[in-house]
């Protein structure tokens, strides 16, 4: 059916300022959580951008002192997990498209999906407020007795990362919930898209890893302002249990980040291959899988903290096994492109970045699984370079991803295909370049968090930082596009990509109750037979 | 070529595990390869041989049992056998022989001390015999650090409150780096220290406290250590030198060896009193040796009596007392230095 712009959508439903503060559609509440999210990326980013500009070191000289960097390691970090890459799937992309792709109205809970969103900012603004104090020089980690000592504006960033958890949990019960309860007359569970078992096992994680954070970050406030002598050895307390209590919520909180991002893979590679998904029971399954390993390996992050031996060997044992379901999803992708029929628009093109760079992160997760290895690698910029790999080659490719894919959906209009082509180029050539070097200085001997390094790592050390320049500029050209074409793109169908889940069944953008009449599900989505070969994407 | 460019991704083998460590890492790097290639491999095929064509029918595939059991069997079996691999050689590692040489460590912002069984102590540096196993026992006067020793492959984090350790057998003479691993504040990148490890010749020296000479970095050709050590000064990187100082080596004439220094302590601060070093009852239980005996306490635990027990007995001693003997030890947490600490463990470790 065709629609002209005039027509009724949930953007033009009603107007102005307080109507968006005070909406309760998840669709607007998606955007506001999108467009919150980003800003904070860029926020992130140019700390990052920071970090790689002073670890240049133009001519020998230092940037800033050594304190003012270690605020900014910090900040980079706190700001990326905690407001962009924790959020970033579920609360954008997922509020946005959940209910839709259930065939609902809504979330099971609309009021307190705003509240999330409200509780989300407020966190943030915490943690902004105390970077214009004496800001946190920590690390994002917070481990003690150097947090409870140092005299910078702990508190307010521990209280905001308190407060913003509680979005986490609401979001993830929102979530539980409406898949339960909210599905559309024919859809059983097992049609039920990927991207929704996804968020249904990332939601059980938020649910229940989150409020661990919150009792962890509650108790080092109450070392540093009652000296309640629960961490500071100084005290009787023991500074390697707030490690303990730490990761048992940053473990799995990693599975948070990443499991969304591969619910969104499912759904793009199957529909630009023109191929049912391969293996969409062990996919589904694999989800679960891994957010049940998630819970019981938080101790490899602590392999030369002092744990016992006994301890090591169980962490270790256990972390080999995540590889295995998370192998299980690698290999069906892969499975999923065999005889099919490949479109390269952007969302795909990030999809097949995602599986290029997640491989590499996740290869060299099984190093640091690895006792000895990770004897010698803790600590250094191999784990840094490990991380970056899945959490932005893994999940923020995973958002780049599905933000184009469902870019149509969402506003209507169409992004701009080349730019999207040229930006995409930038990140991933720019993403290789500034962290594959630093498995070299890692494996080499350069320690993280070091403001200062020894000459033999200059080099290493620069290209990486030109690197950081490619992704910065990636990021702007992607920036610009993507804004122009919410204004200017060109008018989108309502099925560009031909897809078969039920958000694609309805307008783009779609109506304020998502779809005129409910829909009746009446086969699996993932079924695209093999003369279903082109995609439309254009009006 | 391969071989070359691993070689200049991993530090020089400076001691016995190293090598371990070195097959291990370069089988997992072979068989990263392997599988990277193999999954982005087929990627990459599979976008060349099967880009949209109008005129081609895609296959409708849902799945496969057979290749989904090989790759959940395949790689399982492959993570069994690295997982044994890598406990194996984190054993080796982590478990020193019981008649290693042993040196203390303080970590504290920004800096290492050492202090050694012949009383000496150094600031910065460290010296070590080469091929003999030598362990160091650390701890930290103030926040986390971690001590890294990337030619040694080893690292081990150095908390406040307890005793950690990391052990090698040096092969490789010369200077060898070291690092602070745990970020612990301003300085972090700055806590560095150097491991020394001397020949059979230069460690007698240094032990009668001899002159030992210019020492080159290790692996470096002495011959133009020298100019090294000056291009390294005149490094791309300032380097916060405020507390990178070396304080003056405090020559072992005038220093009662570390054990001896313990045994004044042990008299000055009372030990003596309550308990006896010969096996003679008193208040508290002989300490003959006792250090590594296991020790039944009052609360029916048997724990070992290593460096960690004892420590926490002397911050805390109602935690753990001694089936047997009553609640009155006072606690000595915040009367003794770290340094100080040090030398009692290293006497009550003597007392056979």
């Amino acid at each position: 059916m065709a629609h002209s712009s005039d027509t009724e959508n949930y953007l033009n439903h009603s107007k102005g300022l307080v109507s968006w503060l005070t909406t309760l559609d998840h669709k607007r509440i998606g955007l506001m959580y999108l467009f919150s999210v980003i800003g904070f990326f860029f926020v992130g980013g140019i700390f990052a951008l920071l970090i790689r500009l002073e670890l240049f070191k133009f001519g020998g000289h230092n940037l800033m002192d050594a304190n003012t960097y270690n605020k900014v390691f910090t900040y980079h970090g706190a700001i990326m997990v905690f407001l962009v890459i924790i959020p970033s799937i579920p609360a954008a992309l997922g509020n946005f498209i959940l209910p839709i792709m259930v065939g609902a109205k809504d979330v099971a809970f609309p009021k307190l999906n705003l509240a999330s969103y409200y509780i989300f900012m407020t966190g943030a603004v915490f943690a902004v407020v105390a970077l214009f104090m004496r800001g946190a020089d920590t690390g994002w980690t917070f481990y003690t007795p150097y947090s409870i000592r140092t005299n910078t504006t702990v508190i307010l960033v521990l209280f905001g990362a308190f407060i913003a958890g509680f979005s986490s949990i609401l979001t993830g019960l929102n979530f539980i919930v409406t898949i339960h309860k909210l599905r559309a007359p024919g859809l059983s569970w097992s049609r039920l898209p990927l991207f929704c078992w996804a968020l249904y096992a990332t939601s059980i994680i938020q649910v229940l890893a989150t409020p661990v954070l919150a009792i962890t970050l509650v108790l080092l406030c109450m070392e540093r302002i009652l000296q309640i002598g629960i961490f500071d050895p100084k005290l009787g307390g023991d500074p390697v249990l707030f490690q303990h209590f730490f990761w048992f919520y940053s473990h799995p909180a990693v599975y948070i980040m990443i499991l969304p991002a591969m619910g969104v893979i499912s759904e793009i590679i199957p529909v630009f291959s023109r191929k049912p998904i391969f293996g969409y029971k062990a996919i589904a399954y694999s989800s679960f899988g891994i957010a049940l390993v998630a819970f019981l390996v938080w101790g490899h992050h602590m392999f030369v903290s002092g744990q016992a031996e006994f301890a090591n060997f169980v962490f270790s044992l256990l972390t080999m096994f995540v590889a295995v379901p998370t192998g299980v999803k690698v290999f069906s992708w892969v499975g999923t492109m065999y005889k099919g029929s490949l479109h390269f628009h952007a969302p795909m093109l990030y999809a097949l970045g995602f599986l290029e760079l997640f491989t590499m992160g996740g290869l060299t997760g099984v190093f640091l699984a690895t006792l000895a290895i990770n004897v010698h690698m803790t600590d250094t910029y191999f784990v840094v370079a490990h991380f970056h790999y899945v959490m932005v080659g893994g999940t923020l490719m995973g958002l780049m991803a599905g933000i184009h894919y469902w870019f149509p959906k969402m506003f209507g209009k169409m992004y701009n295909e080349k730019a999207a082509q040229v930006a995409f180029w930038l990140i991933v050539i720019g993403f290789n370049v500034t962290f594959f070097p630093q498995f070299i200085l890692g494996a080499q001997g350069m320690p993280r968090r070091y403001w200062s390094y020894l000459p033999e790592f200059t080099l290493l050390n620069r290209v990486s930082t030109v690197g950081s320049w490619l992704i910065g500029m990636g990021f702007v050209v992607a920036a610009y596009y993507l804004f122009h074409g919410i204004r200017n793109g060109k008018k989108a169908l309502a099925n560009p990509w031909n897809a078969n889940t039920l958000e694609w069944q309805t307008s783009s953008p779609p109506p304020h109750e998502n779809f005129l009449k409910t829909p009746v599900v009446t086969s699996w989505p993932y079924e695209y037979l093999p003369e279903n070969t082109t995609m439309p994407v254009n009006a | 070529m391969f071989n070359q460019a691993f070689a200049g991704s991993v530090p020089l083998q400076g001691s016995e595990v190293a090598a371990q460590w070195d097959g291990l890492y370069s089988f997992l790097v072979w068989l990263s390869v392997f599988f990277f290639v193999l999954v982005v491999g087929a990627m990459i095929y599979f976008i060349i041989t099967y880009r949209h064509d109008p005129q081609k029918r895609t296959k409708y595939i849902t799945g496969s049992h057979w290749l989904e059991a090989i790759w959940i069997a395949v790689p399982t079996l492959l993570l069994m056998v690295i997982f044994c691999w890598g406990y194996f050689v984190y054993r080796n590692m982590v478990q020193a022989p019981s008649d290693a040489y042993e040196v203390r460590a303080i970590g504290k912002q920004w800096l290492w001390t050492f202090q050694y069984d012949n009383g000496r102590t150094s600031v910065g540096e460290v010296y070590v015999p080469m091929n003999r196993p030598v362990k160091i026992i650390m701890t930290s006067e103030d926040v986390l650090h971690s001590f890294f020793i990337p030619n040694f492959r080893v690292k081990q984090d150095v908390v406040p409150g307890m005793y950690s350790s990391v052990w090698f057998t040096a092969t490789v003479p010369g200077k060898h780096q070291v690092y602070c691993a745990e970020y612990c504040g301003t300085s972090h990148s700055g806590m560095l220290a150097k491991l020394i490890v001397l020949d059979e010749d230069q460690w007698e020296a240094w032990n009668a406290n001899q002159p030992l000479g210019e020492i080159p970095d290790a692996g470096a050709d002495p011959s133009n250590s020298i100019a090294k050590s000056t291009s390294n000064a005149n490094a791309v990187v300032q380097r916060d030198d405020l507390l990178t100082k070396r304080a003056a080596e405090i020559p072992a004439a005038a220093q009662l060896n570390l054990a001896d220094q313990g045994k004044e302590l042990y008299r000055n601060k009372g030990c003596l009193g309550c308990h006896s070093v010969d096996g003679t009852m008193k208040v508290g239980p002989s300490l003959k040796g006792v250090f590594g005996q296991k020790v039944e306490l009052a609360d029916g635990r048997v724990m070992k009596a290593d460096e960690n027990f004892i420590r926490s007995h002397i911050e805390n001693p109602r935690a753990t007392i001694l089936k047997g003997y009553s609640s009155v030890m006072p606690t000595f947490k915040g009367l003794l230095t770290e340094a100080e600490m040090n030398a009692l463990m290293a006497y009550i470790k003597s007392i056979k």
